[in-house]
């Protein structure tokens, strides 16, 4: 079946050539300032990647500090060079490792790297579209973030070291220069870099949503639509409404810094004397930032998701167990995003009474995303299951995300959180529940997408011990932080000395355990870097639908060329959920292929839809009508 | 297999079915929502850092309620202008986005005239007080984006006297008038907002 389309679409090919004279681009418009919409998405791939390994180090080195707080790290100097004094991390620059790993994984790995990859990517495979709305500011969109990561990578070799004040920046820590070193030009870069990294974003987000809403192809209605695609469309509409909001944020923090405002520092003595800044409040700017910290999250989370429901619905052969309450879970997630932020501000002396508002609105989140953790596992089961690499870190994510889960039951209780806050139990939470659960996601869609993307397959063998080693890596290291947590160690600190009870010499074991794990886990990284980038030009060919999916991207060519379709676009029919159907000779109906052309496995109101196929045949020349210039 | 069966399908028939918006104009329009939920981000810190009292009473320059009228007639001219495109009445369309961009440029000066009125009050944008700072903050701000409303205004202006905006030409204007009533309204919703949370 699959040489006969090619050869169709070949045939197509030349008619198409001919009508708009596509010149093939020189090497820089091809692959660095491509306005193509796959081309995009590798560069936002790789630069993640990149970021990824420069993000996990960091992590590392401060777990070399946690873990093993009377190591010799002498052997560093060659790489941190100052950092290291007497064979001991400098405190300042432990800070400045939290606050440029939570920086980077947060923004550039988990934002930029996963939305922003995949988005561009499946977007327009998916929906059935030649290129994003707008090629150039999809393509200004990744420029401006290569600028904020060029910046904020050189913030990493300041004198003074970069941002130190935790990925959060509250002021006044981080509005004062003469706080700490990190405040002082490490901020400012990290302010000028983030304020780029958000143009990208809405650049991003701007084009996705006009993407989706405009380009589908002909019977691509909003409920055909593959779940991943209504999940890049949710964190569009989140990243739209959040990140400016962070932006105005930035901005009054900027002024704060540089022009001598006090929008955020009333009162503030240094060396017993009174900066002449009053009437500012702290507090507001962490409403602000949370604003949009808290749909940040979701931002982060939802791809993932998204593409977890599809990598399961295709190997499990069975169709994804509740298709609309996976979409009215992922609508009722995003509008909870916006009206829960204040449940990470608990401890800032707010009013208790609005404390248990936002811990109401913060629990009712459970429910939208247990609904989808019962939808994943009700697809799964008895689902004539296909293991591969992308399917175990879907499965993977599944897990993290219900253990990562229930802990924010107990610390979206505003009483609870009194205990909890800014301890290893809260840092235990988030790792599972949105950074490791993204990461797998992440890892999910590279595995099951990097045939469509470089035409070749990742080695499957690499790919399963990459999972167990990640996936028993990132137990060994973030469940034991839940006790840690409880114990009462704070994060971000330095050193643990002088905690009751001893507790830094019972929990010693622990910690040094975590951070075994830890660079274990680290390391079994480079087996999936080795096999990324040895995939990319050695490994085995791909065949057109390898996995037997029924979306659209696998109706394109093996080496999908610019247009996407060497043709016409397909037509959508049908869901694209249609796995293992009752009397289908396949267990796969690709999404292109009419009910009228599988009378035996129709059910009786898709025999009714046969007569509108014919009107969507109809569309095709109004589709064409959109990309004649 | 079942593939083949795609080409048995007829395609005489072909209704004619808009598919969605121009793709211009709705990123506009999301553009329209991220600059709002920017400023609503700045309105509503105005109201959280009023709402803890150490704030100073202050009066609005009163050349902003002039500035305001300028630019809702400068709002009134923008709808003549795409008015008079669509009729082809291309006189009165570059008379009225002449006038437009004037009293765009007019609003501007207005608006800088009203910090030197600040200043005069000894309202600083650092260094006085926090509720003066918020004033500099929104006018500025706004003001800012007034600016990048005058350079859209001035290459749809460009394009009217180049003859290249007509009744089949119209997305340019389109766009540009979008935008500039949006900057109206959110200049008009700015002081309203201040006018009543002094």
């Amino acid at each position: 079946m699959a040489t006969a389309t090619l050869h169709a679409n070949e045939a197509h090919a030349h008619g198409h050539d001919h009508e708009h004279e596509h010149h093939e681009p020189g090497f820089i418009r091809k692959y660095i300032f491509s306005e193509d919409h796959k081309t995009i998405a590798k560069q936002y791939l790789i630069t993640g990647i990149i970021w990824a390994f420069f993000g996990g180090a960091l992590s590392i080195i401060f777990r070399l500090q946690l873990g093993f707080p009377d190591l010799n790290l002498d052997w560093l100097k060659p790489v941190l060079g100052e950092w290291i004094v007497e064979g001991k991390l400098e405190k300042e620059f432990y800070l400045a490792l939290v606050t440029m790993h939570g920086t980077i994984m947060v923004f550039f790995v988990l934002t930029a790297g996963l939305s922003g990859t995949f988005s561009n990517f499946l977007i327009p495979l998916q929906i059935g579209a030649r290129d994003m709305a707008s090629g150039f500011l999809n393509m200004l969109s990744y420029w401006f973030f290569f600028l904020s990561s060029v910046i904020m990578f050189t913030s990493l070799f300041l004198e003074t070291g970069p941002a130190s004040g935790g990925w959060v920046i509250y002021p006044p820590l981080s509005a004062l220069p003469q706080a700490m070193p990190g405040s002082g030009l490490g901020m400012t870069m990290w302010l000028m870099s983030m304020t780029f990294f958000i143009v990208s974003s809405l650049l991003g987000g701007i084009n996705y949503i006009c993407t989706v809403i405009n380009l589908r192809t002909r019977g691509m209605s909003f409920t055909k639509l593959p779940l991943t695609i209504w999940a890049f469309f949710f964190t569009a509409v989140l990243g739209l409404l959040s990140f400016p909001v962070l932006l105005s944020a930035a901005l009054l923090l900027i002024f704060d810094r540089s022009f001598g405002t006090s929008f955020y520092l009333s009162e503030i003595y240094i060396g017993g004397e009174a900066l002449p800044n009053v009437g500012g409040s702290a507090i507001l700017y962490q409403h602000l930032f949370w604003f949009l910290g808290h749909p940040e999250v979701y931002i982060v989370l939802l791809p993932a998701l998204g593409i977890t429901s599809e990598v399961i619905a295709t190997n499990a052969r069975k169709p994804i167990f509740g298709y609309r309450a996976m979409i009215g879970s992922m609508m009722g997630i995003t509008v909870l995003a916006f009206i829960v932020w204040a449940h990470h501000m608990f401890v800032t002396g707010m009013n208790p009474f609005l404390g248990s508002v936002f811990m109401l609105l913060t629990l009712i989140i459970a429910v939208p995303s247990a609904v989808k953790a019962f939808n994943y596992i009700t697809t799964l089961w008895k689902g004539n299951i296909i293991f591969t690499p992308g399917m175990l870190f879907s499965i993977g994510l599944v897990s993290l995300f219900i253990s990562g889960g229930v802990t924010g039951i107990i610390l979206g209780n505003s009483a609870l959180d009194i205990n909890l806050h800014d301890t290893y139990f809260v840092v235990a939470h988030f790792h599972l529940v949105m950074g490791a659960a993204s990461f797998f996601g992440l890892l999910a869609g590279v595995y099951h997408w990097f045939p469509k993307m470089f035409g070749r397959m990742m080695n499957k063998t690499l790919g399963y011990i990459h999972f167990w080693l990640t996936f028993a890596g990132v137990y060994s290291v973030f469940f034991p932080m839940h006790y840690i947590g409880i114990a009462g160690f704070p994060r971000r600190y330095y050193s643990f000395t002088a905690l009751a009870n001893n507790a830094q010499d019972s929990f010693a074991d622990l910690n040094a355990f975590i951070s075994i794990a830890a660079i274990i886990t680290f390391s079994a990284q480079a087996i999936f870097a080795f096999n990324f980038f040895y995939s990319i030009f050695k490994g085995k060919k791909a065949t057109q639908n390898p996995w037997n999916s029924t979306t659209l991207e696998w109706t394109t060519p093996v080496i999908v060329g610019h247009g996407n379709w060497p043709g016409e676009i397909p037509a959508v029919y049908r869901w694209p959920y249609d796995y293992s159907k009752p009397g289908a000779a396949v267990d796969f109906i690709p999404q292109n292929v009419p009910f009228s052309a599988t009378p035996e496995s129709n059910l009786p109101e898709e025999t009714e839809e046969i007569e509108n196929e014919k009107e969507i045949d109809g569309l095709l020349d109004t589709q064409n009508s959109v990309y004649s210039h | 297999m079942i593939q083949e069966h795609l080409k048995d399908i007829d395609l005489s028939e072909q209704p004619v079915k808009p598919m969605a918006m121009n793709p211009q104009k709705f990123m506009l329009w999301l553009g329209i929502a991220s600059i709002t939920m920017m400023f609503a981000g700045w309105t509503s810190g105005y109201l959280v850092q009023k709402a803890e009292g150490k704030w100073h009473e202050f009066e609005l320059p009163s050349i902003l309620m002039y500035s305001t009228a300028v630019l809702l007639v400068s709002s009134v001219f923008m709808h003549t202008a795409l008015l008079a495109a669509k009729k082809d009445n291309f006189s009165l369309l570059k008379i009225a986005i002449s006038i437009t961009f004037v009293f765009g440029v007019a609003f501007l000066v207005m608006q800088v005239y009203g910090f030197s009125d600040l200043i005069a009050h000894k309202l600083y944008f650092a260094g006085s007080d926090v509720a003066a700072s918020w004033i500099y903050v929104f006018v500025g701000l706004h003001g800012l984006h007034v600016v990048s409303g005058l350079i859209v205004l001035l290459v749809s202006l460009v394009s009217a006297f180049k003859h290249s905006i007509h009744a089949n030409k119209l997305n340019r204007i389109q766009l540009c008038a979008t935008y500039w009533h949006f900057l109206d309204l959110l200049w008009l919703y700015l002081f309203i907002f201040l006018y009543f949370n002094r």
